[in-house]
Order: structure tokens, then sequence, then C-alpha cells
């Protein structure tokens, strides 16, 4: 699982400055068609110079709520303010927004720079003023030598650099970008993100960016807001998400997840111990956890966080017995799927430390897996 | 910057939406309202040849005097039932023709190759570009005693005397069909073309030979095409005029016909509205359904 | 990639177009037969042409169909325009489905029909508010535009159900109103599509016969009526020779546009081909990289 760069640099976290004032503000949002509700009751901060992705999988809303940013919906009810200024009845030609569409919708009658150039002619800038920010902004995206070319000359990765800069130089106070990389191949994808993060640092705008692949999410947010039928599930950081999920659709949606069912078998406010139908050994958890007496509770541990091996554990909590039923081999690390005395399977990846591999675990063996206290994740919902 | 410029974009709509409504309306739709009307009125020599409906009696009551002798006069007249009659089996045969012929031209050229298939969409609608009436003409010179098709026939020794082709039932088939054909074809064409063959190619890998492929995949997914095919023969060809004029047997009872003749030969006004009206009642049904079928959602087992 | 057997296409076709064109063939052919009788071959000669242009009563008719087509297929393309544009981007609206009737209704309703309502409508309208003046060219020119809309209508919504819309929204999302979309984005791409209904609502104005020839008035006779009148009565071999003018001009003209499509087809095709090759040196590039 890949993380920003950026995460190692300065911290950026305006949302937890008590007197940092939110650049864009959706309050109590809802979007109906007919009687399908799209997006409910959504209401999100947004700062300024933060790049936000809207995460969920199809029919999820995000598309709507980016499209009411821009303008192109109208929300049944709720308000958009846009640096302080209400934007919620406001037509999308009259706001100090723009978007990046999904299919790039270049203008195919027009040649790159004229394409460019379109938006800020409908500002009605002097003609040298024009010329001079368009090749600017070329020279951005590296597509100085492109100028003249009609877009059926050039590649999905030249157009999505069109669109961009086509957007960008107006100077737009926010940047909308409707799933970025969905359409470029992979090894395209990965250098597309980096350089999408460093036009936005060098120019300072405020992204708004949808998608449904996760991982593209992980690598360009600063914050992440997932959504699930029309409503925000969780908002947070890359790594709040994946290590703090607060519910089990959160820990499953973003990266793989093993989940556990259980009671609480001991409840203090600096650990809890859970004990589980699918495991021999209970669950010791070393921190508290806010939870109904007798409740269901989930223990959500992630992959990496388990280990395999031959030798019994000497702890009595956090470990179980399994059998290994499968191994994928991917190169740097294994993907090891066991199955526990009770049925469930259990995912576990291990980096393949050592280069040779007669001693590595095999299939049908019978191993023991660990995990520290620290990791397992327990959700409520 | 609080401007309330959507009052704006409503307006413009309606005057864009409002030019060609209204103009359709008045040209299209109020002359119908008319010709109801004039269909309940009485033919009388005058400017024009019929009675007023609505004259004002006394004290500024409006009286509207509803004529149905005209209606009566249609159906008493058995000559008027039997026109439309003929119309509706010579429409439905021919129609039935151009299908039988249309649909193996639509399917072969929607197989063919891409480049191919442009030429042969060019070829299909260059006739279509040359004036009907001219078209319709050439089958006389053909058609005729000493026409194309006997002479070529007598040359043959297939025959020894001119059939009589000119003039006939037979004709009128011909000229319509013909002249029809690609109204048949293109939306055919537009259908199959766009179908996905993958569906062919996995029916054959599930057994399917590939006649059971036609019949059990292609053809019911050609239903839209084949619908607004015939549609689109039929109904013009119910009220047919040229045709059987230049064609067919003066005898020939089509309704098209009796409607012109009514009007230009009897200088009969209401009556010939009269005919119109039955014509249109009959024919709003299948407008409806062209309409409602133009609207549906786009083919099925269509191509991503 | 082809489906099914070869000889049951090519014989399709072939016995097809056949059927198409023969009729086509035979006017043209018979159109330079010295002998009256035209289907009695009497020898070679261009005489019917020269006959042809010196009929005042078919130049006059001739002249008059084409200002006439020529005014309507204009008039036709600004009205289907805005017709096909609201039917096909504003959504659903109250009138919506009448206005989607009767933009298909005149393609297929009997010009017959058509035909007498548009008369009786111009006669009443003349008793009511004195205009129009009596039928000629007026007359003609509105029922021509209001029948041929219809297609035109049909072409630019389908055009434009076909046109991402994303191209619209994003030059709104740019700063354009509504009103300039239409002029700068919409127009110049569904272009082609307009040109393609002009020239069929000019074919089909020059064309027509029954809606005219209840509309016309004394005086105003165009082509197809003149020629009607003549072919009534049988044969006629000026007829062929106007035919083979007209089959010949049209023939040209159909071609030069499909040579056009084509060529520019082969030009998009091979730039995409450029396209997908940077591309692909792109991605070669990273990956050794």
């Amino acid at each position: 699982m890949a993380t920003s760069p950026r995460a190692t640099q300065q911290k950026f976290e305006p949302w937890t400055d008590p007197d940092a004032k939110s650049y864009v503000r959706i309050e109590k949002v809802t979007k109906k068609f007919g009687d399908f509700i799209a997006v409910d009751d959504v209401s999100l901060h947004i700062y300024k110079k933060e790049i936000f992705c809207l995460l969920g999988a199809s029919g999820c809303g995000k598309t709507t709520l980016l499209r009411m940013l821009a303008g192109f919906e109208r929300p049944t009810s709720g308000k958009i303010f846009i640096d302080d200024v209400d934007m919620t009845a406001i037509p999308p030609y009259e706001r100090p927004v723009n978007m990046m569409f999904q299919s790039y919708a270049i203008f195919p009658h027009m040649t790159v720079e004229q394409n460019v150039a379109f938006g800020l002619k409908q500002e009605g800038l002097a003609k040298t003023e024009i010329e001079g920010r368009v090749n600017d902004m070329l020279q951005l995206v590296k597509l100085g030598q492109f100028a003249k070319r009609k877009p059926h000359q050039l590649s999905g990765g030249q157009r999505q650099r069109v669109a961009l800069a086509r957007s960008l130089v107006k100077k737009p106070k926010l940047l909308l970008l409707d799933e970025p990389l969905a359409a470029l191949d992979k090894k395209l994808r990965e250098h597309t993100q980096f350089e999408l993060i460093n036009i936005q640092e060098t120019l300072g705008v405020t992204f708004i960016v949808v998608t449904h692949d996760q991982e593209e999410a992980m690598t360009l947010s600063t914050r992440i807001g997932l959504m699930n039928h029309g409503e925000i599930v969780q908002v947070g950081t890359p790594s709040e998400m994946y290590e703090y999920p607060n519910s089990r659709f959160v820990s499953e949606f973003i990266g793989s997840v093993n989940t556990f069912e259980g009671k609480l078998i001991e409840d203090e406010p600096s650990y809890v111990r859970i004990e589980c139908a699918d495991l021999e050994a209970p669950i010791f958890v070393n921190h508290g956890v806010s939870s109904a007496p007798g409740a269901t509770i989930w223990a959500a541990i992630r992959p990496e966080k388990i280990t395999v091996s031959r030798e019994k554990p000497a702890d009595a909590d956090n470990w179980a017995s399994a059998v290994v039923r499968d191994i994928a081999y991917m190169g740097d690390m294994s993907i090891y799927l066991l199955k526990l005395d009770s049925g469930k399977i259990v995912r576990v990846t291990q980096p393949n430390v050592y280069r040779h591999a007669d001693d590595r675990v095999t299939w049908d063996e019978r191993v023991y897996l660990h995990w520290h206290s620290s990791s397992p994740v327990v959700v409520t919902k | 910057m609080k401007r309330w410029l959507t009052r704006w974009t409503p307006s413009g709509r309606s005057l864009v939406t409002s030019v060609p409504y209204l103009w359709l309306l008045l040209f299209f739709l109020v002359p119908f309202v008319i010709v109801l009307k004039i269909s309940f009125s009485a033919s009388q020599i005058a400017m024009p040849p019929y009675q007023p409906l609505f004259h004002w009696a006394s004290e500024k009551v409006l009286q509207i005097q509803l004529n149905l002798g005209n209606f009566a006069f249609l159906v008493e007249d058995n000559l008027y039932i039997r026109a439309y009659l003929n119309s509706i089996f010579v429409a439905a045969v021919s129609t039935l023709l151009c299908l039988l012929i249309g649909y193996p031209i639509a399917y072969s050229m929607a197989r063919s190759s891409p480049s191919t298939r442009n030429i042969l969409l060019l070829l299909v609608t260059l006739p279509f570009f040359t004036s009907f009436l001219l078209r319709v003409y050439a089958w006389i010179g053909i058609l005729k005693n000493n026409g194309l098709l006997n002479n070529t026939l007598i040359s043959l020794g297939v025959i020894d005397q001119p059939i009589q082709m000119l003039q006939t039932d037979f004709a009128v088939y011909v000229g319509i069909v013909y002249s029809y054909l690609p109204f048949m074809i293109l939306p055919l064409y537009a259908n199959l073309e766009k179908m996905d063959l993958t569906l062919l190619e996995a029916a054959a890998d599930l057994g399917c030979k590939p006649w059971q492929g036609f019949l059990k995949i292609t053809l019911p997914l050609s239903k839209h095409g084949v619908i607004a095919g015939c549609l689109l023969v039929f109904i013009p060809a119910v009220g047919e005029f040229v045709i059987p004029s230049l064609l067919g047997d003066p005898g020939m009872l089509m309704i098209g016909k009796v409607l012109w003749t009514e009007f230009f030969n009897n200088r009969d006004w209401p009556v010939a509205s009269a005919v119109a009206i039955a014509l249109l009642m009959f024919l709003v049904i299948p407008i409806m359904y062209l309409d409602r079928a133009q609207n549906a959602e786009p083919a099925e087992g269509a191509r991503k | 990639m082809m489906h099914g057997r070869p000889w049951f296409r090519m014989i399709s076709l072939a016995l097809g177009f056949a059927f198409l064109y023969i009729p086509v063939a035979s006017l043209v052919f018979y159109s330079f037969n010295k002998s009256r009788l035209v289907t009695v071959w009497g020898g070679f000669s261009t005489k019917w042409y020269g006959e042809l242009l010196h009929n005042t009563q078919i130049l006059n008719a001739a002249w008059l169909s084409l200002k006439v087509a020529t005014l309507s297929a204009t008039l036709a393309v600004v009205l289907g325009t805005l017709a096909g544009m609201v039917l096909a981007r504003f959504g659903p609206f109250k009138g919506r489905t009448l206005l989607s009737g009767l933009t298909t209704a005149p393609l297929v309703m009997p010009e017959v029909i058509t035909g007498l309502s548009l008369l009786l409508l111009f006669v009443t309208m003349e008793q009511l508010i004195g205009w129009p003046a009596g039928r000629g060219m007026t007359t003609i020119v509105i029922s021509h535009v209001t029948l041929t809309m219809a297609y035109v209508t049909v072409i630019v919504q389908s055009r434009l159900t076909q046109l991402d819309d994303s191209l619209e929204e994003a030059a709104m999302d740019l700063g354009a109103r509504p009103f300039k979309v239409f002029f700068l984005i919409t127009l110049p791409i569904i272009f082609p599509a307009l040109m393609s209904g002009w020239l069929l609502a000019f074919t089909l104005s020059l064309d027509d016969l029954v809606i005219t020839s209840f509309v016309a008035g004394p005086g105003s006779s165009t082509l197809p009526m003149v020629i009607f009148s003549k072919v009534r009565l049988g044969v006629s071999p000026d007829i062929n020779a106007l035919a083979t003018i007209l089959v010949t001009i049209v023939s040209i003209g159909v071609t030069i546009a499909g040579f056009t499509m084509t060529r520019q087809q082969k030009i998009r095709e091979r730039d995409s081909q450029m396209a997908l090759a940077a591309n692909q040196q792109m991605i070669d590039s990273l990956r050794k990289g």
C-alpha cells in the first residue's frame, strides 16, 4: 500500500486546527431524483489547498455530490459555500469552480491552444494576456510542442493534460476531478498521480477528486471521505482510514481485512478481551473500547499485521492455529490463505524477506498465526 | 454576486422551445382541426366551396351546424369503405413484400466489412435522392406492353405476346415496394449494424447452428428495426396517390385517389375532408405506436 | 470476422441493388433514344436534351422549384435544429410528448391528408386575416418547411443524443452561457448533420408533388407538377432527359460527399494511430525508467 510522499514532509493538517476556516462548506446537502435519494444529508468541511477524495463504489452518490459542487445539479435541500459565498443557486458558468471531466470533454473542433484559451476568452481578457497564460500552462503540463494539434491527434494521457490545463488556467478556487485516472494505463496512472500532486502543490489549488479506486485515493489525498448509499461514512487521512476504520464497511472497503465477530469478556478502560467462536484464544486489545454491554463487536486485523510461524506462540491471547489452504507468490510478498479449525479463512500477507524458498511455509502445513495487541481494530458496526 | 441569472435560463429555453412548437401547432395541428370542422360542413358553390360552420343567430348566440351528412355518405356509399379496405390491404401486402426483400439486403449490408458497409449505405440512399416521381415514371417505361420487360421476355422467347403489367394491381405493388424499400432497409440496417456479434459467437459456442442463431438471436433482437421499418412503409402507403395514379388501373380503389378526386375533380371539399378524417382516425394508432417506438430504449443486444 | 455464408450476402446485395438501379438505368438509357417511342430503340441521339432546354414551361417550373427548395430547406434546418435541441437536451417538460408527436407525424402522414389540411388552413387564414393572399410561393414554402423540418429534427436529435453532453457542460463550466455554448461548441460539432439535413430537406422539397398540388395556386407550377401532368398522358422522352440530368447531378453530389467523408475518416484514423503509437512509446519509456 503506497503512502503519499507528502506524509513525510511538514504536516499539513488544517482540519485539526480549531481556528482554521473551511474553504468549502457543504451543509446538510441532500439530492433526490424522484424517490431515489442520491445524496443523503451530507456535511463536509474542506480546507484550502487540500486534495480531498470522495471515495466509494458506483452509485454511492460521490459523482452527484461533485456535480452539485460544479453547479450541474441543484441540491434538493442544504447549502454549499465556497470561500464563504453561498453558491447553492449559482449556475456553473458563474462559479469560480472548474471541473475536469472523466471523458476529458476536449472540444474536438479546436486545437489544444484554443481549448485551453476557451475559458479565458469567456472572461473577456486581453489577447496578449490569454496567450501568455496559455503558454505558461502548456509548459507546466508539458504540452508546449502540441499547442497546434487537434484532439484526435493526441493520446489519452495527453488529452487529460489538456483538460487539466484548460481548467487550471482560469485559476479557479476549486478544481473538481471526476475519476481522473480511470482511463489511463496502469503504468501511466502511477506517473500521473505524482504529476497531479506536483502541479497541485505548485499552483496551490484546492482539489476535490472523485474516485472508486482506493489505491488512487490513498496516494493522492490529504483526506478521504468514504461514501456509501449517499452518506459520508468516514472522513480522515489515508492512514486514519486504514488503521482506524470506524466500521466494518470502511475496514473492508479500504485494503483487505480479517474480521472476527465476538463478545467482550473483559471490558476495562485500558484494555479489552474479546472471545470469538472462530479462535481458540481470545483477542486482547491494548486500548479501551466504548460499546454497549453484551453487544456484538468485531475485531478487524489487517493481513500484514499477522505473522505465520511453525512454533506455537508463548502468548495466552492473540494467536490461532490454522492449515495453509493457498499461497499466492507475488514476488515481493506472498499472500497466504489459512483455514482455521472453525472453517473461517484468514488472509495473511508476508514480505518474502529471504530469497530462497526452501524454508517457507507450504501448502497443507499446520501453522500458528500471531499478532500484536495493538493490531486489532474494534468496530461496533 | 447574487444575480438571479437562473431567471434568464427558463425564458431563454422557453423562447427556443416555442419557435418550432408554435410553427408546428399552427401549420400542422391546427389544419387538422380545420379539416375536422369542414368535414362537418356541406358543399356549396362558392369560394371556398363549403358552408360556414358557425353563424350568429339572434342575440349573439353562436350556432354550430354540425352536418354529419358527409360521414353518413361515406358509410352509405360502399365505394369509400371498399377503398379504405383495399388501401389497407395493398399497404399491408406491400409492407410484407418490402420486409421480405429488404431484410436480406439490410442483413447483408450490416454483416459486410465496415468500409464496404459505407459504400453500400451510400448506394442504397442514392436512389432516394433522385426524384420519387421520376423513378415511378421509369416503371411505366419498363412495364408497358412494348416496354423494357415485355420486350426482353419476348426476345428471350419466354412469351409470345406482351403481358399486361401496367395499369394492374401488380404494377402498383411493384411501384410501392420499389419506392418505399429504402424506408424499410435503413431502420433495419441501423438496428442490425449495432448488434453485438459476440452474442452469435456465444450461441455457436453453446451448440447453435448458424440458422438457429439467426432465428433465435438476430431476428428477435431486430424486432425494433422491423417494427420501425414496417410502420415507415405501411402508414404512408395507405394514403398513397401517385403510384396508383400512374401505374394502376384507373378503376383501382385507393383512398388517396378517392380523396384527390373528391377534392380536385368533384370540388367537394367537405367530403374530401371527411375522407381525410376517417383515414386519420385509422392511422392515429399506428402513428402513436411509431412515436413510442422511436422514443423507446435503444436496442437491446447492442454493442457496448 | 465475417459471418455466415458470403454467397448469400453477395446474391442478396446483387439482386437488391439491381432492383434498385435498373429502373434508373433504363431512364438514362432511353433518354438517348432517337425514337419517340421510348422503349423502342431508334438509334443514339441527344435531341431530347435539346428539346428540354427549349421547353420554357419546364425551365420555369425548374427555376421555381429550385427557389422554393433552397428557401424551405434553409428554414427547415433552422426550425428542425431548434426542435432537435429541445427534444435532445431540454429534458422532460410539459408538452414534450406533444412536440415529439408533432415532429414524428409529418414523417409518415400520407401527403394527401397533409396537403388537404394545409390548403384548408390557408383558405381559412385568408378569410380571417387576409394572409396568405392567394396560393403561391409563400404557401408552398410554408408547406414544405412543415413537412421537411420533421426530417431535420430526427437527424439533429439523433446526432445530439450521440454527442457527449459533457462537452457542453465543460463549456459552461469554463464560463460560457448556454447560448454561447450552442454557437461555439454544439453547432460546429453537429454541422455535418445540419448539412445532411439541409440536403435532405432540399431534395424532398424539390421532389414533392402531392402537397404542392394542393397548396400551389394558378401560375405557380413546380417541376414535379409539370412532370406529373406530362407523364399522366404517357411516356415522354424529354422527361427521360430531365431525369438523366437530375440523376447525374445527384450522383456526382453523393459521390463527392462519400469521398470527402471517407478521406476525412482516413485522416482521423491515421492521426489516432499516431497518437496511440506515441502513447505506447511513453509507456515503454516509463517501464524502462
